[in-house]
Order: C-alpha cells, then structure tokens, then sequence
C-alpha cells in the first residue's frame, strides 16, 4: 500500500536528493556486499595502481636510456623495481583478474551472487588496505628524504638480504605486510569463487555445462590455496627472524638462503600461472563470439587447463636452476617445465581451431585477443628456451627473462585483459566503448609493446643482467636500451587513449542493450548494467551456450551435447 | 604484419652488434660456453620453425576467415564444430615428441657441464661474493686477490681448466661472464662449483648476476686470460709481500694509523682486514671499485676520500682523510704494484 | 526475453548440490594445509642442522596424554553434531563442553612443555635451528588450536543458552570440520616432531 507524498513535500525532497545522493551513493559503495559493484571496486583500484606502477616503469626506463645515467639514485632504482614488480602482481594483476571474475562468474552460471558476499567484501577490502599499507612506505619511516622506507629488495626479496642486518628500517616489513594481508583477500576470493561455482549454479547446469571462463577461475582457485600458504607461511618465517632472532633464513646460524628460494618458488611459479589462467578464460569467451563459433574441443580445453594447473605447481626450480641444484634437480626441473608446454600448446591448437572456419568480426576486443594469440606463442616459446636449464645458465637473472615475462604479463594477460574490457565494458555500464579509439588504442599499443619488448631479449643475450641502476658504456647495450624506453612511451599514450575512452564513453558512448556481440552465455540476457538481483527468475539450463539454443532452435548445442552425451542426460519432451 | 619488416632490419643489427660486444653469450670462448651456445642453437631452430608454423597458421586464419561485415544478428552462421578427437590427438603426441628430443639434448649438456671430470692439472680458485666486490684465493698458490681475476689459457689439447669454488660472505650474487660459462650463484653457507677454461687470451667481462643490495649493479667482473708463461709470472708477482717503497713511507703510515687496517690486508704489514679486499698488489690492478673505475692516481684519491663518489651505498665509508694524507696514502697505495 | 523461455523441461529432477558451507571449509583447509606443509618442510629440512644444542632428544618427551586428549576431543565434537541433527540440544551441549574441555587441556600442556623447555633446558626459538623450527610448528598449530577453542567455545554458549537448533547442525559440522583439521595436523606434527625428529 503506497502512502502519498503531497506534492510541495516531494519537490522540496527532490531539491534536496543531489546532495544527499552523493554520500549515500559513497556509503553504498563502500558497504556493499554485491558481487558487482565490488568486482568493479576491484578493477578500479587495480587500474590505478596499473597507473602508478606504470609510472614507476617509465622513470627506471629513463634511467636505463643511456649507460652512467643520474636521472634517480642507486637506492631509488632498486625501490622502484621492486615496487613496480610488487604492485604489478600483488595489486594490478590479482585484484584486476578477481575483480573480473568477481562480477562475471555469478552472472555466468545464472545465480544472484557470490557464495559469500560479506566475505568477499572483506576480500577487498583487505587486499585494499595492503596496497595503501605497501605505498605508505614511501612516506613512513624516513618520509619523504631520499627514497624514503619504500622496500628495495626485489619482488622476491631473497634471503639473506632481507635479514635485519642487511635490510635495516622497515621497508623490508612494508613489503611483508602489504603482500600477507592482500594474500589474505585473496584466498578469500578464491574461496568464493570455488563456493560458488561448485553450489551455486542455476538448474541444468552441471559441471559438464559450466562456461569456460567459470572452469578456469576454478582451476586458478585451486592453485591459489595451495600456492599462497607457501608464501604466507615463508613471509611469516622472515618475520620472525627479523623480530624475534628465529633463524630460518638466518645463514650465520645454520640457516638456508636456499630454503627461502624454494618456498617462495613454490608460491611464485603458480603464482603465474594464477594471473594467466583468467587471460585463458576470457580468451575461450571471447574468441569463439568473434568467430562465431563454438569453442573447439571443450573437453580438452577443461582437461588442459586442469593439466596446467597441476603441473604448475611441480615447476617451481626452473627459478633457480643457477643456485646449484645439482644436476639431478636441474634435470627433473627442465623436464617438468617442457612438459608444461604440451597443455598450454594444446589450448593455442583450440584456439585455432576455433577461429578456423568462422566468420571472424575484428573488433577491438577481437583485435586484442588475436594480439594475444601472437604474443602468447612467443611468450611460451621464449619459455621453452628458458626451460632448457642450460640456456638458462646464460640468460637466466638477464633481461631475456625480464622480456621473457613481461611478454607474458603485458603481451599475453594485458592483451587479454584490454579484449576483455572492450567485451565486458558494455555489460558493465551499459554503453559501448569507441571502436575507432579501440583500434588507435591497439595500433599504438602494439608499436610500443613490439618496440619495447621484442627489442628486450637482446641485452638479455648480450649480458646484461637485470636489477642494475645503470651499465657500463662499454657493454654494447645502449642502443637497445634507449630503443626500449621509447616503446614504453608510446604504450604510456595507448594506456591513456584506453583511460580516455572509458571515461568518454561512460557518458557518450551509444547504448548497449543486453546483447550488443550476439553472445551464447547467461550473462547476455540480462540488461547492461544488470539489475542488482542479476535475474528475474533464475533461468535453467540444456547446454554450453543457453543463449545459442534460443537463437537457434533448429540446430541447439543441446543436440550435439546429446549425441555425446552422458547416461544421465534429460530426455527432451516433444521434438 | 610489423613483425616480419621489424625481423630483418633487426637481424642485421644484431649482428653487428654480436660482432663487438664483450658479453654476448653467442660468442663463447670457452667449453661451457660453446656447449651451451650449441645446444641452444638446436633450441633456438626447433622454436624458430615451431613459431613460423603457428604463426604462420594463424595469419592463414585470419586472412581466410576474416569477416567484412559487422556482427549483424541475422546472418548466418558458420558450421559449428565442437571438436575432432584424431586431430587434438595428433597436436598432443606431436609437441610430446618434440619435448622429449628436446629433453634429452638437454640433459646431455647437463651432465657433461655439470659432470666434467676434473682433470688433475686444473687450477683451483676460491671465490668469495662481498657486497659489491669479489675476493679471488688461489690456495695451491697462497695468492690472494680482489676483482681482477687470472687464470691461464686452456686449449683443446692441453686442457687447463680453471675450477671455481664459490661461496658468499654476505647475500646471494652470482657469476656471470657470458662469454666463458653460464653464470652460477654465491650463496652465504653453501658451496658452489663450476669451472671455466677460456680458449684465447684476452680479457673476459662479466658482473654480478643476483640482485646483492645498492651497488650491484657495479659489481663488475674482469677475467684475464694470460698465456700459462705471463700467469705464471703474475703468480710469482702476487705471492711476493707488499712492496717496501722508501719514498711512500708518509702515506704507508698514515695507512697503518687509521682504521683502513680493519679492513684490508696488505701483506708483509700489520694491515690483516679481511672485511675489504686485499689491498697488496692493489698498484697493479686496471680498475678499482670492482672494475668500475680505471686505476688512476685521480680516481683513487677521489675513491678514498669518500667511496660514495664512485659508488653510492659501497660498504667502505669517507675516511675523512685532509688533502695532504690522501695525497700521501693515494702514492702509497699507488707503489703498491 | 530469454528467460522466460529457459525453463526447465524435466521439472521432475531436483537440482541439488553441495553445501556452501561445507565446500568454503574444505577450501579454507586446503589453505591453511599449505601454510602448514612448508612449517614441517622447514622442520624435516632442519634436523640435525643446529649448530647449537639443545637437540630434541635431549630435551623433548612424547606428549602422550594431551595427545590422546586432542585426538579425543574430535571424537567429541563429532557426537556433539550427531547430537544437534537430533535435536538433543542439551546432549549437544555436553558434548561441545567436553570437545572445549578437552581441547583446553592440550593447550594448557602445550603451555607447561613450553615452560619447562626455556625455563629448565634454555631453548627458545633464537637458541638454534631446532628451536627454530619447533616453536614455530607447534605454535602455529597451537594458534589454531587457540582460535578453534573460541569459535567452540561460542557454539557453547549459544548452546547452553538453548539458541542453536537442528537447523544450525550444517553450521556445527563445518566448525567441526576445522577442529578435525586441527587434529589431523597435530598427527602430522607429533610425528615429525616428536617421533622422526628426535
């Protein structure tokens, strides 16, 4: 039963909504328990920090144009590689890829919200925090003199030298907690996701059913349990020693340097594949509506990506295969990472074989995703060289390996990550993003990743080493380096042209309806942006491509689903 | 595409480059070295052609494929096909072949490299990693010395090889001269071996290769070479005590007075640091600063006076020395030759 | 649009599938495992590396009872959730008492091992690599011992004061599935520790 307003009331509360509106929409944003709102928390804040640790790259790229350089102190170089390689994983890479998982995964399989939406505000809010934690650094401690307390030991932060005696001050600390708090959120997330894809998907949609982008997110959900403890548990180790005298890593008392090395490999290496496996997914959404096609090869695709994530977590020492593991480990280690290649090939074939036969539309979003195609390849081809232990003598700790992943992380997962926006964007806010700056966005982009990182694996095989605040003139490295610096320039103006573009067409962009690309998953027949209860009613399902069936009746994917069908496949009533 | 124009402007540059720059790992002079730089070569063809093969099929994809029209909702679409078990078979099989060829020619260069059997002639050098220098002991020699490392030249037919022994008094480093052996790790409370055995003379450049702390980036390697008559001089020369020069007495006691002692060791004197390298011969050596300074009078007045000028964040502090004893301790340690 | 046409064609079939509570628990378990595993990796890695005594068969003894205590409280906590699902609430109650109980006193021996080893044998966790690694392990796993005594000791409460019913019983399994956990690890632990270790 609906009171009434009397009319001058309504209009006086009206005159007064924009201001109030204002902090209860803050209010609601931060209080907010909605799968989607904070899986575009997460993506915001992962942008921004995209932005900052972008900006952290561009002053080292400077300092390394030419060889004897002053442009920042020895000590502000070596904080800035490890803030730019900390952020880049810790808060840009999981928060952006959770994020997206975050809004997609409820909405693909056809439920109202996360398994356990308090826990994944918590999620956030803790990974949050960490990264406020990990660049108040720069300002703590000694403030803002010099480089002030920022950590300075590398992302990886290898022991010995993060012992109390050679890494004094609390940078160190800084780096430990930030990463132990967001580790937190994240296991909080991966948790959600495995609750919810397992309880929660809507009738009809069993596992055999479950979209590609869901089954990955699983898969990477698995590896972040078992992968993070490992990382916890060594940081909580490196805490003790320098607080409270343990020696753990302590070499003076017996301890190992080694031993840090391995466990936090151990983390380290799924910890990639972690940040890959999400590219993977959107790339099996994205690729087959942009060729019109299924998904080639379902079942191996779900077989392999299972593969790589088991296999991901027996690699670990193909990082250290220049600590004298003696050769016994250096060979078992080679093997495994070779073998690793045999999944990951398996799902480049797929991806082939999808677009091949289609009718394949290059939009941006497409655009990217074949960029990622090409990049991915060579990216695990220069893997494949780094996995030859040998090889590895020489190129490893050198920029091969740098360029090696940042083919992997910019090339393959940045790419991937760029279709994914164009894609997803206009579910998200309803409007479509401009495909004429999409395309001067890849163009650009593509120039200066090429020149960047092609051109990167060649100090790596002329000596250089990496983490040096300058070189020697005599080296022969010059050239290239001031090459590579020009590269990320122009990828600086790409990324602001894509920041550009979302704002602009936040508000210009032509609208989007629900189902702008024609797609086949359960998150296409909602409105853009969906309500906050996703579905009216929640749908069930007979297939892969729900969406598909409807679109085409004469020729469902049920059918084929059928024919291959289980013992406890449902009878279709009537033709 | 961009990559293929880029690919062959790009080869030519790199190959001139390669011709003269002193740490290319495809310009091996030594075994290790030449063992790897083939093997990889075997790695380098089967991804070449693995690369050419899918990139290839995937511009193939996209040329044939390619769709004119925009993604307009009535129009047909292509045969759906879901998969092909005889295909997926065959492009699993065929990169598990490719891996265990691979593998295999792999672990052969393992073991030869990392087996080798020690030959009795061999020189044994000890090295300790310091944040940011390297201290070289030769114990069949008594010799001790900092940064400059020398070694006699091996051949094929009468092999010398030089054996390495590594360990670090500090953190984590690692040695790399590209053009000699793949690099191996100093790591605090662990033993490390590999050797090197460099086939013409010259000097061979490196430098460290594990993040260390500030000045990693200056902590340089310089191997020489010599041919085994001009080593066998150097080593003569190392194991005499420090030279005795009347005219540096000023600067010599200057040296002895003042905590510089604590940290070096000059031989024949009551200098024994060991925290600092060994500053006996210390005349003698091209550069100073783990090879990042030439060895001038100039540059070693100014390295003494404070470190930090040459090397911001180096382990030895300003001696805060007056312009007359640094002048008086810059000729001393200049007569030590 | 679509929705309403994706309706189930077999509405006869129920479309059940696990608990949420009960898979979020495993995953949390599958977590802490890991944290665990490298605590006892570090430990196996260390035998017999201190520089330094003490060495642990000088001065460790096989904490039998509050061993059998601990394994014995989730035998406890296991009948204390047969007893929800059957609406034995005050039964339920005994038995969440005993489980706390139980579990208190492994901590309180914990506490008196601990005491007597830096008290009486000078081992704390700077002595030497063993000390290193034994109180890290056993108090991690204490820790979890700790928090798990306050999540059962709440359940208690709310027990005893008659507000948990058979329909909180999923609720109750799920905590007694982290106090299974918790004593799975001790039998790790009190075998790495206390049997192989010394």
């Amino acid at each position: 039963m609906a009171t009434q307003i009397p009319v001058d009331e309504m209009h006086d509360q009206i005159a007064r909504v924009p201001r109030r509106l204002w902090l209860e929409v803050l209010h609601g944003w931060v209080t907010t328990v909605d799968h989607k709102k904070i899986g575009l928390m997460y993506i915001g804040y992962a942008l921004f920090f995209l932005v900052i640790a972008g900006f952290e790259a561009l002053l080292m790229r400077v300092q390394l144009a030419i060889p004897n350089n002053h442009f920042v102190s020895p000590e502000v170089f070596n904080g800035l590689f490890t803030m730019h390689g900390t952020t880049m994983v810790f808060f840009v890479g999981m928060p952006i890829l959770f994020g997206f998982g975050n809004y997609l995964i409820p909405l693909m399989i056809g439920a109202r919200d996360m398994a356990f939406p308090r826990l994944n505000a918590f999620s956030f809010w803790i990974s949050a925090f960490g990264g406020l934690l990990l660049y108040f650094s720069y300002v703590g401690g000694s403030g803002l003199y010099g480089a002030g307390s920022a950590p300075d030991v590398g992302w990886f932060a290898y022991a010995p030298l993060t012992a109390r005696v050679f890494s004094p001050g609390h940078s160190t600390d800084y780096w430990t907690i930030a990463i132990l708090l967001s580790g937190i959120g994240s296991i909080g997330t991966a948790l959600n996701i495995v609750a919810t894809i397992i309880c929660m998907r809507c009738p009809g949609m069993k596992m055999s059913r479950l979209p590609l982008l869901p089954w990955l997110y699983l898969v990477t959900s698995g590896l972040a349990f078992v992968a993070i403890g490992p990382l916890t548990a060594a940081q909580i180790m490196l805490m003790l020693d320098r607080y409270v005298g343990s020696h753990f890593f302590d070499t003076q008392a017996g301890g190992s340097a080694v031993l840090w090395m391995h466990f936090f490999w151990i983390f380290g290496h799924p910890e990639v594949y972690i940040l890959v496996l999400p590219a993977f997914a959107f790339a099996n959404e994205i690729i087959p509506v942009f060729s019109r096609k299924a998904i080639f090869g379902y079942p191996a695709m779900v077989a392999a990506s299972v593969g790589i994530g088991f296999i991901s977590l027996s690699v670990w020492a193909h990082h250290m295969f220049t600590v004298g593991l003696g050769p016994g480990g250096n060979t078992f280690f080679t093997l495994a990472t070779m073998i690793i290649s045999v999944p990951t090939g398996i799902k480049i074939f797929n991806w082939l074989a999808t677009l091949w036969g289609g009718k394949i539309q290059f939009t941006a979003s497409m655009m990217f995703a074949i960029g990622f195609l090409f990049q991915f390849l060579i990216a695990g081809l220069t893997g494949i060289m780094l996995s030859v232990a040998p090889f590895d003598w020489q190129l490893g700790n050198s920029y091969f390996v740098v360029a090696h992943f940042h083919y992997v992380l910019v090339g393959a997962i940045l790419f991937m990550l760029f279709s994914a926006f164009y894609y997803w964007y206009p579910k998200m806010s309803g409007r479509m993003l401009s495909e004429r700056l999409g395309k001067w966005h890849f163009w650009l982009f593509v120039i200066g990743f090429h020149l960047t990182f092609d051109l990167m694996h060649v100090p790596g095989l002329l000596g250089m080493p990496r983490r040096i605040y300058t070189y020697e003139a005599d080296r022969g490295w010059m050239i290239w380096n001031v090459l590579i610096s020009s590269g990320a320039i122009i990828q600086t103006v790409a990324t602001l042209l894509f920041v550009y573009n979302m704002v602009w067409s936040y508000f210009k962009g032509p609208i989007a309806g629900p189902d702008p690309w024609d797609a086949w998953t359960l998150e296409w027949s909602v409105p853009s942006p969906p309500p906050s209860y996703n579905f009216a009613e929640i749908p069930t399902v007979a297939s892969r491509r729900p969406l598909w069936d409807l679109k085409h009746p004469e020729d469902p994917d049920s059918d084929y689903e059928m024919e291959q069908g289980s013992p406890h496949e449902t009878q279709k009533e009537g033709a | 595409m961009f990559a293929s124009q880029g690919w062959c402007g790009f080869a030519v540059v790199i190959l001139s480059a390669f011709v003269a720059d002193p740490t290319n790992i495809f310009a091996p002079a030594g075994t290790p070295a030449s063992s790897i730089f083939s093997l990889s070569m075997l790695v380098l063809g089967i991804t070449a052609a693995i690369f050419l093969i899918v990139a290839g099929i995937l511009a193939y994809v996209l040329v044939r494929y390619g769709s004119r029209a925009s993604n307009g909702q009535g129009e047909q679409e292509p045969p759906q096909i879901y998969g092909s078990n005889q295909i997926e078979l065959s492009w699993t099989v065929i990169p598990v072949l490719i891996v265990v060829m691979l593998f295999l020619a792999t672990t052969r260069v393992i073991y030869t490299t990392e087996h080798a059997q020690r030959l009795a002639n061999s020189l044994d050098v000890t090295v300790i990693g310091h944040q940011f220098w390297w201290e070289y002991r030769y114990p069949q020699m008594g010799v001790v010395t900092a940064n400059e490392l020398h070694v006699p030249v091996s051949d094929h037919a009468h092999p010398l090889p030089t054996y390495l022994t590594m360990s670090s008094a500090d953190t984590d480093h690692s040695f790399w001269v590209p053009r000699l052996a793949g690099k191996m790790d100093l790591i605090p409370n662990k033993v490390n071996t590999m050797w090197i055995d460099p086939q013409t003379k010259g000097l061979y450049l490196g430098q460290c290769a594990q993040y260390c702390g500030v000045q990693h980036a200056k902590m340089l390697i310089r191997v020489y070479a010599d041919t085994p008559q001009e080593f066998a001089a150097w080593v003569e020369h190392q194991q005499q005590p420090a030279v005795d020069d009347p005219a540096a007495a000023e600067g010599r006691d200057i040296f002895m007075h003042n905590a510089c002692i604590s940290c070096h060791t000059i031989r024949g004197t009551v200098a024994t640091g060991r925290f600092g390298p060994d500053l006996t011969h210390v005349g003698g050596r091209d550069t100073i600063a783990s090879g990042s300074v030439r060895n001038t009078s100039a540059n070693l007045r100014e390295f003494i006076d404070n470190p930090a000028n040459f090397k911001p964040g180096a382990l030895m502090p300003p001696m805060h020395l007056d312009a007359h004893d640094l002048d008086a301790v810059t000729a001393y340690l200049t007569t030590l030759k | 649009m679509s929705e309403a046409v994706l309706k189930s064609t077999s509405p006869d079939q129920a479309w059940t599938l696990p608990s949420r509570g009960i898979v979020g628990m495993t995953c949390l378990i599958i977590a802490e495992a890991a944290i665990f595993v490298i605590f006892v990796v570090a430990y196996i890695f260390y035998i017999g590396k201190s520089l330094t005594g003490p060495m642990p068969k000088d001065v460790l003894e096989l904490p039998i009872f509050t061993t059998i205590c601990l394994l014995s409280s989730s035998l406890t906590v296991h009948a204390a959730v047969s007893a929800l699902r059957k609406s034995k609430q005050r039964l339920c109650s005994l038995w969440l008492a005993a489980t706390v109980l139980l579990g208190g006193i492994f901590i309180a021996g914990t506490a008196h091992e601990w005491y007597d080893l830096i008290y009486n044998h000078g081992l704390t966790i700077r002595t030497n690599l063993f000390g290193t690694t034994f109180y890290s392990l056993v108090g991690l796993h204490a820790t979890h011992v700790v928090v798990g005594l306050i999540l059962l000791s709440l359940a208690l409460l709310f027990s005893i004061r008659g507000e948990m019913k058979e329909e909180h019983s999923e609720k109750l399994e799920v905590l007694s599935l982290y106090w299974h956990f918790v004593d799975g690890v001790w039998v790790i632990v009190f075998l790495v520790v206390y049997v192989l270790g010394r």
